[in-house]
């Protein structure tokens, strides 16, 4: 199967994924018990003149395949209705958050994949010693470590003790500022240290796969230098499977940063999020648990295409 | 099968012949519908040698015994009365003990933050005894932290066994019977599966509310899901196994397959799942509970305790949260131990150095 075809074939699945993730997302409000009116008026009494003009315009009067069909076209062109809390466009107060999630779970891909991987190559070429143990119990306590207790304790020792960073996120600057970017380390270090475990093992097991094959054999003994087979060799081999568990990890950094927001005070979509649902704001809530099924469900796409790209053995 | 042909295996020839009880093939009566006890001597072995090798990993059994003295802690730390509800011993003391030093509710006469100090701390009960500090309301935090365990330790177990009653069911009828029933189960669990455990348990929140069961609900929504997967895999491997063909050829009815022939084999993942699930479970029920999503604020649920005193910690005030955080952290890494034992005790040959995904997802 050439790549093409199988990007096309692996596309096709997730239409019908994204469409039942829309349903279910649409579902949700439905599902509360309770007439949906009520949360937009907020429990106020109405004169029937008014609740047929509100139902009306939010399309509560029609039936509900069609307040489906009309959700999920306007959803697709960006219109999520209005917040109920602020009135605003859901749209627009999701931009605003936007850049500043995007920022921090980059940075935290970046801070994973720059200790991961060097990490668990130094582990799997020292297999089984003292260096190789370290590395396992490091990849204990930052699996089993709570990232909010990990975010309050990076506040307590950077922001309180030393001072190096302040305790509130200085957010009236923008996110393309140095002091936000210098910031938002925080957060990404909190939310990289759970990743930068597991992709470490990983890692490390699949560099030992890889030291074992004919192959490295066969460059050591024909006196290629110790640092070409490792890295010529062994390390381009052992990275297929790790590319593609990266790409997989940004599931596990969205529901980080909805976490770790909170602790830091950062201004993204996962505190907007948590915020909401207290609030029981819907269109928002809504808005943003569909785009976070969506980015999971490209990146998962995403992974398999590099995987396949990768390793072609595999398209089939 | 008749009693001739029992009489041979039993008698004749010098191979011994195991993995049946030979007194009990004698002595059955030839013409009844003899079946076999649903733990058969065999299935039975496969648990015992598991557990002779878990017996053997010091790091699981050190996981175990934290957990049981994790559990037993919040069992003892303060008497427990049955509820004026519950029928015949309505208002009953259940368990008279007391091992929390205070009432982890009552708040001392002088309020506020208390520093941990170690005195008293050989007097029973001890006194003005603040091993773990005092938080804003002067109330102690070791008590505290004893006596929260029992709500996230409950909801980890509560939520795992309920949702092992959900997903063995759902995946065993996906793998077992194929065809559009597989198609459906499965596309919703793929569906769910494209949110991560947090961010659904969240949108499960928000249509339910905030409380203790709606917690463990929004857990199950997202916990059963590993469960279907696992074990339906199991089943599309073991099905095409002879004993099942012979099963069937015997006339067995299909939920006697299932659960007799199939399910018995097909469960080792599930435990080792199971078991690591608890972890984080009980990890993303603290993240709720930290973000505001959880349980009430008056609750000393540990996640609970560590957004209450969030501003505090920041600014200075370390061990208000440190130690329900470590009670947390501790929780888990020894269900991880135990986890990793448990898989490394079912499947000896497997990599033993992975670790598995035991947070969040």
């Amino acid at each position: 199967m050439s790549l093409q075809r199988f990007v096309l074939k692996r596309g096709l699945i997730t239409i019908p994924l994204l469409l039942g993730i829309s349903m279910l997302t649409f579902g949700m409000v439905h599902a509360i018990p309770g007439d949906p009116i009520d949360f937009i008026t907020l429990f106020t009494e109405l004169d029937p003149q008014t609740e047929m003009e509100i139902r009306a315009e939010y399309g509560l009067n029609q039936p509900v395949y069609i307040q489906y069909i009309d959700w999920v076209t306007d959803a697709a062109t960006g219109d999520f209705g209005r917040s109920i809390i602020t009135r605003d466009p859901v749209a627009s107060e999701i931009v605003e958050r936007l850049p500043y999630t995007l920022v921090m779970g980059i940075m935290a891909f970046g801070v994973t994949l720059i200790t991961a991987i060097p990490t668990g190559v130094i582990a799997a070429y020292y297999r089984n010693t003292k260096i190789d143990q370290a590395s396992r119990v490091f990849a204990l306590l930052g699996i089993a470590i709570p990232n909010f207790l990990l975010g309050l304790l990076l506040l307590l020792i950077f922001a309180s003790w030393l001072d190096l960073f302040p305790i509130l996120p200085p957010t009236d600057r923008g996110i393309i500022s140095y002091d936000m970017l210098v910031y938002t380390l925080l957060p990404a270090i909190t939310i990289g240290t759970g990743s930068t475990a597991l992709l470490m093992r990983l890692m490390r097991s699949s560099m030992v796969e890889e030291l074992d094959k004919d192959y490295v054999r066969t460059a050591r003994a024909k006196g290629l230098p110790e640092r070409t087979v490792v890295q010529k060799h062994v390390l381009r081999n052992s990275l297929i499977s790790v590319v593609t568990v990266a790409a997989i990890q940004v599931a596990f950094i969205i529901s980080g940063s909805v976490v770790v927001e909170i602790v830091f005070s950062y201004p993204g979509i996962g505190r907007l999020l948590v915020n909401r649902v207290g609030n029981r704001d819907f269109p928002v809530t809504q808005a943003i648990v569909l785009l976070i099924g969506v980015a999971v469900i490209l990146a998962n796409f995403v992974a398999d295409v590099l995987y396949a790209y990768l390793d072609p053995r595999i398209r089939y | 099968m008749s009693s001739e042909t029992s009489q041979r295996t039993t008698e004749r020839g010098r191979i011994r012949v195991s993995g049946f009880d030979v007194d009990r093939v004698e002595s059955r009566d030839p013409l009844s519908s003899w079946e076999p006890d649903l733990q058969s001597e065999a299935g039975r072995g496969r648990l015992e040698y598991a557990w002779e090798r878990f017996k053997r990993n010091r790091l699981a059994l050190f996981g175990a015994a934290t957990i049981g003295l994790m559990v037993l802690l919040a069992m003892f730390s303060r008497p427990i009365q049955l509820p004026g509800s519950f029928p015949v011993l309505a208002g009953q003391t259940v368990q008279p003990l007391s091992l929390a030093p205070a009432d982890p509710a009552n708040q001392d006469v002088i309020t506020g933050y208390r520093e941990p100090t170690l005195e008293n701390v050989l007097t029973w009960p001890p006194t003005g005894l603040y091993l773990f500090g005092a938080d804003w309301a002067g109330r102690d935090i070791l008590s505290r932290v004893m006596y929260g365990g029992r709500w996230s330790l409950s909801i980890g177990f509560i939520a795992v066994a309920m949702a092992l009653l959900v997903g063995i069911p759902l995946g065993s009828i996906a793998g077992y019977y194929g065809g559009k029933v597989d198609e459906l189960i499965m596309r919703i669990v793929d569906m769910l599966y494209a949110f991560p455990f947090i961010v659904l348990a969240i949108a499960v929140i928000a249509v339910l509310g905030r409380g203790y069961w709606e917690m463990i609900l929004a857990l199950v929504v997202v916990g059963w899901l590993p469960y279907a997967r696992i074990i339906r895999g199991e089943i599309l491997s073991v099905k095409e196994n002879e004993y099942v063909t012979a099963a069937k050829a015997l006339g067995s009815r299909d939920r006697s397959i299932i659960t007799r022939h199939i399910l018995p084999n097909a469960m080792a993942p599930v435990i080792v799942q199971a078991t690591l699930s608890i972890g984080t479970t009980v990890l993303v029920a603290a993240a709720l509970g930290f973000i505001g999503l959880g349980l009430s604020p008056a609750s000393a649920e540990w996640g609970v305790m560590l957004n209450v005193e969030q501003d505090a910690i920041a600014r200075g005030r370390w061990w208000a949260g440190l130690f329900p955080g470590l009670a947390i952290f501790a929780f888990v890494m020894a269900i991880n131990l135990v986890g990793d034992g448990v898989r490394d005790a079912f499947d000896p040959q497997g990599d033993q150095t992975d670790t598995d995904t035991g947070g969040l997802r």
